[in-house]
């Protein structure tokens, strides 16, 4: 398969993953073996090809090892730092570069509020004094030739809650889990793959393993909607062989997150109209932030479960014993396992990222598979994957039951502007009445463990949406029972 | 004696609700709501064999509107 993935981060985490994959498939992840993983993809006698030498490189790979098996290298948390990749960058901080003439001006230094630029007596240029700068970026603003700038590492800008922080002794990336919302930005940021997300692939394995082809339970994947817009540039790959490519990994049947997206629709129009005020609760990043950056916040967000943990409820109920697996490019939706009743209807999570290291642990071809079709939820549910679906489809929710409640949607495409949302409302600012809150751009189609972001994923999704038998959020629930029962 | 219908994309696709709305007439215009319980299963693992029906975990496969109503008579109607 070509350009599969983004990046050869991607490329280089996927390998390991498969390695873990293939022995944990086949009952040989012993400690012993899993040791001997680093130097099966850094074999001796191969050049460096990331780092100095590849001593480095395998210690790297080690500690990748370890947090495919689900341990932990530097916290208990599912975004972590590994420490000894993370060395590449430079301090942060504002710095003066090569274009500094020495220049007669010193706009920089009249900028500066702190007295923090003093002059080279060889070459006359600027020299920040880091003990007093505090990093306004006055100087860079005020310089003629735009000599200075202002360095943040690419982790710490992408953390908007203002969770990763760079330890000043050992220069390494560092996260505050009292604020960290495991949105996995980072992780998808860092070009040195630094930061990664704990895996759960083994505890799926071995429910596959462990359930004897499915004969002593099912094992059902859920899969989000985002799945639509992972493999369609893929030459002779269908969603629908990657449904058939899913049964040959061990899962009984793949099952839609979207039809999960419908019921939470329906219910989700009923709770505003009775609340009159409400945030949705599909995406866990989300959910997150709010309990951590704003806990005045909480009690507006909708009670309805997510999706994911919606159709998981309705698998439970019908097959009793099942195991469920949800599949989707969301890193947040690991801790999703921790929040309330969810770990009774969702067994484990996997990424995108990690269905593919188990297509390729099992060796599986997609292209040349058959196709099972994947056909439960409706459009509405379906578009649950982009920015602006959710809001889409209470809308549609209302119409379907003859409401003429008026839904005012504030939707949020992205962390940033879920935090305006989120600093308004907490201050009775907000005209709307309803948030829909999305921390990745555009939605779950630019989650951080998708195989790619590319520019005609949403294009992919309403596609996805207009294949879709059942027109209606109604038609697509009413086959389901029970699903309004607490 | 209870009946599932499968409901997994396959069987959807083909209209397995309106199978199972069909059967569920069936049973209360004959007055065995009290005998027969519905339920819904989602993948009985025949897909490719048309609409799957499980009646005591007998499979039946390849059930469509056209023969729903001998499949009522044959595996329901007579057993009861």
């Amino acid at each position: 398969m070509n350009n599969l993935f983004e990046t050869d981060v991607q490329a280089i985490k996927n390998d390991v993953l498969a390695h873990v994959a293939k022995l944990a498939y086949d009952n040989e992840l012993t400690p012993a073996n899993a040791m001997k993983i680093p130097e099966e993809i850094i074999p001796d006698g191969a050049k460096p090809t990331m780092r100095c030498c590849i001593y480095k490189e395998r210690a790297i790979s080690a500690q990748r090892v370890q947090v495919a098996m689900g341990g932990n290298v530097s916290s208990t948390a599912v975004v972590q730092v590994l420490p000894i990749a993370c060395d590449e960058c430079p301090a942060d901080g504002m710095k003066v570069t090569e274009t500094c003439r020495g220049c007669l001006a010193h706009r920089c230094l009249n900028a500066c509020p702190k007295d923090a630029i003093t002059f080279d007596e060889k070459d006359r240029r600027a020299v920040i004094d880091k003990t007093k700068c505090i990093e306004c970026g006055r100087c860079a603003a005020a310089c003629s030739y735009n000599a200075i700038v202002k360095h943040t590492r690419p982790c710490v800008r992408a953390c908007v809650p203002g969770a990763l922080k760079i330890d000043m002794e050992t220069q390494k990336a560092v996260i505050d889990e009292s604020k960290c919302i495991s949105c996995g930005h980072c992780v998808y940021q860092c070009p040195f793959g630094a930061i990664v997300d704990k895996s759960y692939i083994t505890d799926v394995i071995r429910m596959i393993n462990e359930s004897e082809n499915n004969t002593k339970y099912h094992v059902y994947a859920i899969i989000a909607p985002a799945i639509a817009a992972q493999y369609d540039h893929v030459k002779g790959v269908t969603l629908e062989k990657v449904v058939t490519g899913i049964t040959k990994l061990g899962f009984h049947t793949a099952v839609e997150a979207a039809w999960g997206a419908d019921m939470v629709a329906y219910l989700e129009s009923k709770e505003l109209m009775e609340k009159g005020f409400l945030t949705s609760s599909c995406c866990p990043a989300f959910v997150n932030y709010i309990h951590k950056s704003f806990p005045k916040m909480v009690q507006h967000i909708s009670h309805n479960l997510s999706p994911m943990a919606q159709i998981g409820k309705s698998l439970k109920k019908m097959d009793p014993g099942c195991k469920t697996v949800f599949v989707g490019p969301c890193i947040a939706k690991k801790t999703e396992l921790d929040r309330g009743k969810v770990s009774e209807y969702i067994d484990s999570v996997i990424t995108f990222e990690e269905l593919q290291a188990l297509f390729a642990a099992k060796e599986v071809d997609l292209a040349s598979l058959e196709e099972t079709p994947l056909d439960n939820a409706s459009y509405y549910g379906r578009i649950f994957a982009r920015t602006g679906g959710v809001s889409e489809a209470v809308g549609q929710a209302y119409k379907e039951r003859g409401d003429d409640f008026k839904p005012n949607p504030a939707v949020c495409n992205g962390i940033a502007e879920c935090k305006t949302a989120l600093m308004k409302a907490n201050i009775g600012k907000l005209p709307n009445n309803f948030i829909e809150g999305m921390c990745c751009e555009n939605g779950c189609i630019g989650g951080p463990a998708c195989l790619n972001h590319l520019p005609k994923d949403a294009a992919e999704i309403t596609k996805y949406g207009k294949t879709a038998v059942e027109q209606t959020i109604m038609g697509a629930i009413s086959v389901l029972e029970g699903y309004e029962e607490e | 004696m209870k009946v599932l219908v499968c409901i997994g994309s396959s069987c959807h696709k083909k209209g397995s609700y309106r199978v199972q709305e069909r059967l569920k007439e069936l049973v209360e215009e004959h007055g065995l709501s009290n005998e027969v319980t519905f339920g819904s299963a989602f993948c009985l693992g025949h897909c490719r064999d048309g609409i799957t029906v499980s009646i005591d975990d007998e499979i039946i496969t390849g059930v469509g509107m056209g023969n729903v109503d001998q499949v009522f008579e044959q595996f329901i109607l007579n057993q009861e």
